[in-house]
């Protein structure tokens, strides 16, 4: 079995700080991590491979500083890592991702496509469906758990908001993974030495067959027409007072706003 | 065809087990001001089998007309067989803004569909607009802002060049509007021609979860915990307030991560998005996450050890102080008042 993953590399959102004074985001010194979910869809990947044995192969696309998530992956067990990098891609939204993403599976060979659910920088959950419409894949979101089955086909579970559904896939189909349901298996030492002796590959938009028009800014739908920092609303009162007193302001609020 | 020629808000109706979801009618409210700005319809798709019936319902909370497609097939929500009769709708239909419930089935779907039709969606919209500017030539613009960077930064988005322009909404955004018993509207049926042989994902098996026994994006109140309240014995506290004001027990992420509570009670980025008529924040720092899940709320109480902590920014009440002395004594003080 040939299974891709699809990994990006993001800043960590819970270590960003919005600047008090000037009220910009404060990138500097932010780390760049293996995107949660991805690194749960390479773990699933992972499994797969130590049970039925298959090649993983991970792709992402991004700078050349994305080669760490790439060395990151080898180290947990990846066989292959293809780096998507070109100018060519920058400026694109969620659906010329998906385009260029899909033009690099089908260069490839595969059974399975995993993704992450979404990436915490953008929070979309939109690239992964979009690539399975492109390749025409059937796709099954929020996964919780896989496994193949003696027939071939797959057994996924789906985590919706208020029950599991346990679905049959038929075929080759694109799975994105829930980061909660794959604790990631730690890099071995040996992997991560060896990790660094590796190859990296390093696509460049030649390598794949694409239609200009539907690549970086000029393939995406939509336009970024502004960005700005969260309004914080005025703040309220804050008192430091006794317990009791404290008690006593909380009940005059709620009688005032009449919620007791 | 033109882009002008685009014409109506469209409504992806959800329903479960075929009950209309509470974010249909959010998202048929917030409809209703887009189509009244641009002086357009509200339409909605209500796809599923026996649900023709609560078309009507559906008018009452702002559609103007509901297409229906009511067949076996779309009985269960599956990706492929929602998204063809969409896609379909759409194509004869041809409108201007389509919206979707950010759930695990808009948020399933809609990028399908994006796809398929090659245009624009943005996700877990916060603000849809309408404005007529400089900026747009005096044109009427659809605007879309959303949260990025986990909540640090909002972005506003356009979709200038492609139709229709497509957005998910996360359920609690949106404010419903008051049911109109009787309006009328048209309901008009829709007979899919499906391609079956892309159906290769088969339904097995529904676990349903009792977890769905409580939504706090329902409740009017909630007593919220995080950190600060240390395990499973300081929730006992919190849930006693909570009786006593007849409220939910909501957490952060913190204490659904180390396992005290569980998923379905998160707030914030990662959990729900709530806007109850009373948040008490009890031991929450107040991440930037936790904060744009439950920044809406009508009136927020924050009470926390660390007067720095970033909670008390967006605290209508906040009380610098030991949440284990003072939940206690407030649940006391509470039990006489509601027996006066």
């Amino acid at each position: 079995m040939n299974i891709i993953v699809c990994i990006k590399q993001v800043p960590d959102t819970t270590e960003i700080k919005i600047d008090p004074v000037k009220g910009t985001l404060i990138r500097e010194g932010v780390p760049s991590i293996m995107n949660p979910d991805d690194k749960g869809g390479l773990e699933l990947a992972l499994r797969l491979k130590d049970q039925f044995g298959a090649k993983v192969t991970v792709i992402s696309m991004g700078p050349p500083q994305a080669d760490v998530i790439m060395r990151e992956a080898f180290a947990m067990g990846a066989d292959r890592a293809i780096l998507l990098s070109d100018r060519k891609f920058a400026g694109s939204d969620t659906l010329a991702t998906s385009y260029a993403i899909a033009g690099l599976c089908r260069s490839l060979d595969y059974d399975l496509i995993i993704a992450g659910r979404q990436a915490i920088d953008g929070d979309t959950a939109q690239v992964g469906p979009e690539m399975a419409e492109h390749l025409g894949l059937p796709q099954v979101t929020y996964v919780c758990d896989a496994k193949l089955l003696p027939n071939g086909n797959l057994q996924v579970h789906k985590e919706n908001e208020d029950s599991v559904q346990v679905l049959e896939v038929e075929g080759k189909c694109l799975l994105t993974v829930l980061a909660s349901a794959f604790e990631p298996r730690y890099m071995t030492v040996s992997g991560i030495v060896e990790a660094y002796n590796r190859e990296v590959e390093v696509w460049g938009a030649d390598k794949i067959d694409y239609d200009e028009t539907k690549l970086g800014l000029s393939g995406s739908p939509t336009k970024v027409f502004q960005s700005f920092p969260k309004a914080m609303k005025a703040p309220g009162e804050v008192h430091e007072v006794s317990e009791e007193e404290a008690v006593e302001l909380i009940v005059n609020k709620l009688k005032e706003k009449h919620i007791i | 065809m033109e882009l002008k020629d685009y014409k109506n808000v469209f409504v992806f109706a959800e329903q479960r087990e075929g009950n209309i979801q509470s974010v249909a009618f959010e998202l048929l409210g917030k409809a209703r001001d887009l189509a009244d700005a641009l002086g357009e319809k509200v339409v909605a798709m209500l796809l599923g089998y026996n649900v023709k019936d609560q078309a009507q319902k559906l008018i009452e909370f702002g559609a103007d007309e509901v297409i229906v497609a009511d067949c076996p097939e779309l009985k269960d929500y599956l990706s492929e067989q929602y998204s063809q009769v969409v896609d379909q709708i759409v194509k004869e239909r041809c409108p201007n803004i389509v919206l979707y419930g950010a759930t695990t089935i808009g948020r399933d779907m809609a990028p399908r569909i994006a796809s398929r039709l090659k245009t624009g969606l943005t996700a877990d919209c916060t603000k849809l607009e309408v404005v007529s500017d400089e900026k747009s030539n005096g044109e009427p613009q659809f605007r879309m802002t959303r949260p990025a960077f986990g909540g640090n930064l909002m972005a506003t988005i356009i979709c200038p060049n492609t139709r229709p322009q497509m957005s998910t909404v996360r359920p609690g955004v949106m404010q419903k509007r008051q049911r109109q018993e009787g309006r009328q509207g048209v309901v008009t049926a829709f007979a899919p021609k499906f391609d079956t042989s892309k159906f290769k994902v088969k339904l097995v098996q529904t676990i349903k979860e009792d977890k769905a026994m409580v939504d706090i994006a329902d409740a009017k109140i909630l007593v919220s915990g995080g950190r600060g309240v240390h395990n499973k014995e300081g929730f006992d506290k919190l849930q006693a307030l909570a009786d006593v004001l007849d409220g939910q027990v909501s957490s952060s992420r913190a204490m659904v991560d180390n396992g005290v509570m569980p998923h379905e009670r998160q707030v914030g980025q990662t959990g729900k998005t709530v806007r109850p008529n009373l948040y008490m924040a009890c031991g929450i720092s107040g991440a930037i996450q936790h904060l744009a899940g439950m920044e809406e709320s009508d009136f927020i109480i924050a009470i926390n050890k660390d007067k720095f902590a970033p909670i008390f920014s967006v605290a209508d009440l906040g009380i610098v102080g030991d949440l284990h002395k003072i939940v206690p004594m407030l649940t006391e003080r509470l039990k006489k008042e509601m027996e006066k």
